[in-house]
């Protein structure tokens, strides 16, 4: 038990030589009748891939939806802690909300393209942001479509609804609609979750892409996917982070019996 | 399957299609009735010109200011109530969603104005006109009538606002938007083919009405040019007309029944159009 606890303390110690992007202690949420994040103290590192694993119903996305803040849309969530980016505490954060959230680019589960145009849907961040000129903007989208390897499909059909799309390029787009605002961290809650293998692989290959530009946070449940793209693991259970640290030391080398059994058992 | 089974199966498969059979054929006898006695007092001098001296006891003329007024008045009070309904359904979905208690509370609260009778409205409307020191008059309609149909509007828009998807608004917060930004340029436009439901469910109530604007509209056999102008109504032209014992004038008010549904019918008609062309 103490060489585990040892083993814990080193994992740590190798995060924190990387460089932080955002900082989260002592972070607790409770509804109305759980406790659903308990005690949270983790250190995102830079430019890697951190992967948010665990089981259904262990408290991934919250966790992942407290980072922007999307926990205000729920009436029922209390939070206290502190979740710093760089090195504010976005938890307190009263006016700017909608900067920080601009820091971030979130893709969910499901692709929700905005009712609009493809076009469109990528030039409303920047529009957002303030960005005017119209040659900057038309710019950007083809940029960023490039990007996420969706232009060559729908470069003849930019003004078209974004909401026709098949959802393999939904959301793409989403993706695509997320880096447009320029973020400095990509929030993935189970981005392939409801795609094909073939889509799913695609958005795989760009995050591996991506993590030389962007910070990229993952939540799945999938520990194969997780093994493929992570360089941090963060293994949750019941709202509690049970073991985190390297990819390869936490699958090579699990701790606890809760993560070897899930292990054993994702295979 | 056991018999009791099947027997409960055949028995609810022939009662829902006895019932829905029967609900069609008393809307056919309603449309052919109102057709078999209206049509033949249907005319151009009907449609288009104002009553004449001795109108209701059968002399000539026609309903040209009923249905002016009616659409003067449904379309000015379906304007008002636009203005009115659209910032508040949008505000109880965005801003109080976090409020689910009073979010309860306005549901029900308009829940009961919907189905308050047109008549208290319109009680309300004279109220608020002598108050004002007004005559009967097209604009005191217009706002009795507004006020009748905005809790319609505003609980249609809000129920088509409850479907957007959580994800659609957390998708526009994620990219930096406010919550006046995420009210009027992504749930208005996801919402706007179910709003053009909602505002024409409202005019189809409003153009309807008789109750509310019998004290406040009043009626007159002349096309209003004014706000302050009375405002003759279809509804009312047809309880006037139905009123006299000549059977002439009584044909004349179906004729006045086929207008009112025909304009009904090209609104519901041209709300199914503008859907399906999204």
């Amino acid at each position: 038990m103490k060489t585990a606890i040892v083993t814990a303390e080193k994992r740590v110690e190798h995060i924190t030589t990387e460089v932080p992007i955002m900082n989260i202690s002592n972070l607790n949420v409770y509804s109305k009748s759980a406790h659903i994040l308990k005690n949270i103290n983790i250190t995102i590192p830079k430019n890697k891939i951190t992967v948010l694993l665990g089981p259904s119903g262990c408290g991934k996305t919250t966790l992942l939806k407290c980072m922007n803040r999307l926990t205000d849309l729920y009436s029922e969530l209390r939070l206290d802690g502190t979740i710093e980016i760089d090195g504010q505490n976005i938890l307190t954060e009263r006016n700017r909300i909608t900067e920080i959230r601009q820091k971030m680019g979130l893709v969910m589960q499901r692709p929700y393209p905005l009712p609009m145009s493809i076009y469109d849907n990528i030039a409303y961040g920047l529009k957002l942001k303030g960005v005017r000129d119209k040659n900057v903007i038309a710019e950007k989208v083809e940029k960023h479509l490039r990007e996420v390897a969706l232009w060559d499909e729908v470069k003849d059909r930019l003004k078209s609804s974004a909401q026709r799309l098949s959802i393999g390029q939904q959301q793409r787009l989403c993706l695509a609609r997320g880096l447009a605002v320029e973020p400095e961290i990509i929030l993935a809650d189970e981005p392939t979750s409801a795609l094909d293998p073939i889509s799913s692989r695609v958005i795989e290959e760009q995050f591996s892409k991506l993590k030389d530009d962007y910070t990229i946070i993952m939540v799945t449940h999938i520990l194969r996917q997780a093994k493929r793209l992570a360089d941090y693991v963060v293994f949750m259970y019941y709202g509690e982070i049970i073991e985190h640290g390297n990819a390869a030391d936490i699958f090579e080398n699990p701790q606890t019996d809760i993560l070897k059994e899930y292990m054993r058992v994702g295979h | 399957m056991t018999l009791n089974r099947k027997l409960e199966e055949s028995f609810f498969k022939y009662l829902s299609a006895i019932v829905s059979v029967l609900i069609i054929l008393v809307l056919i006898h309603i449309v052919y009735s109102i057709i078999a006695k209206g049509a033949s007092a249907l005319s151009w001098e009907v449609l288009t010109q104002e009553p004449k001296g001795g109108f209701y006891m059968g002399g000539g003329g026609g309903i040209f200011n009923a249905i002016v007024g009616s659409l003067y008045l449904a379309i000015g009070a379906t304007v008002l109530a636009f203005i009115i309904s659209l910032p508040v359904a949008l505000f109880i979905n965005i801003y109080l969603i976090k409020y689910p208690r009073t979010l309860i509370g306005i549901r029900f609260f308009l829940d009961v104005l919907w189905g308050v009778p047109s008549i208290v409205f319109g009680a309300f409307g004279f109220i608020l006109l002598m108050y004002m020191g007004m005559r009967n008059s097209l604009g005191a309609g217009i706002v009795t009538v507004a006020a009748l149909i905005s809790p319609i509007m505003i609980r249609a828009m809000d129920e088509v606002l409850m479907t957007i998807p959580k994800g659609l608004q957390e998708a526009a917060y994620s990219l930096g938007s406010t919550k006046t930004e995420t009210a009027f340029k992504i749930f208005f436009r996801q919402a706007l083919p179910g709003f053009a439901t909602a505002i024409l469910l409202a005019f189809g109530r409003g153009i309807g009405d008789a109750a509310s604007v019998l004290f406040t509209a009043g009626y007159t056999d002349h096309v209003p040019e004014k706000l302050s102008d009375p405002a003759a109504t279809l509804p009312l032209s047809i309880f006037f007309q139905l009123s006299s014992p000549i059977e002439e004038v009584q044909n004349r008010a179906f004729a006045a029944a086929i207008v009112l549904t025909f304009i009904v019918l090209i609104i519901s008609i041209t709300a199914r159009l503008l859907y399906r062309k999204k």
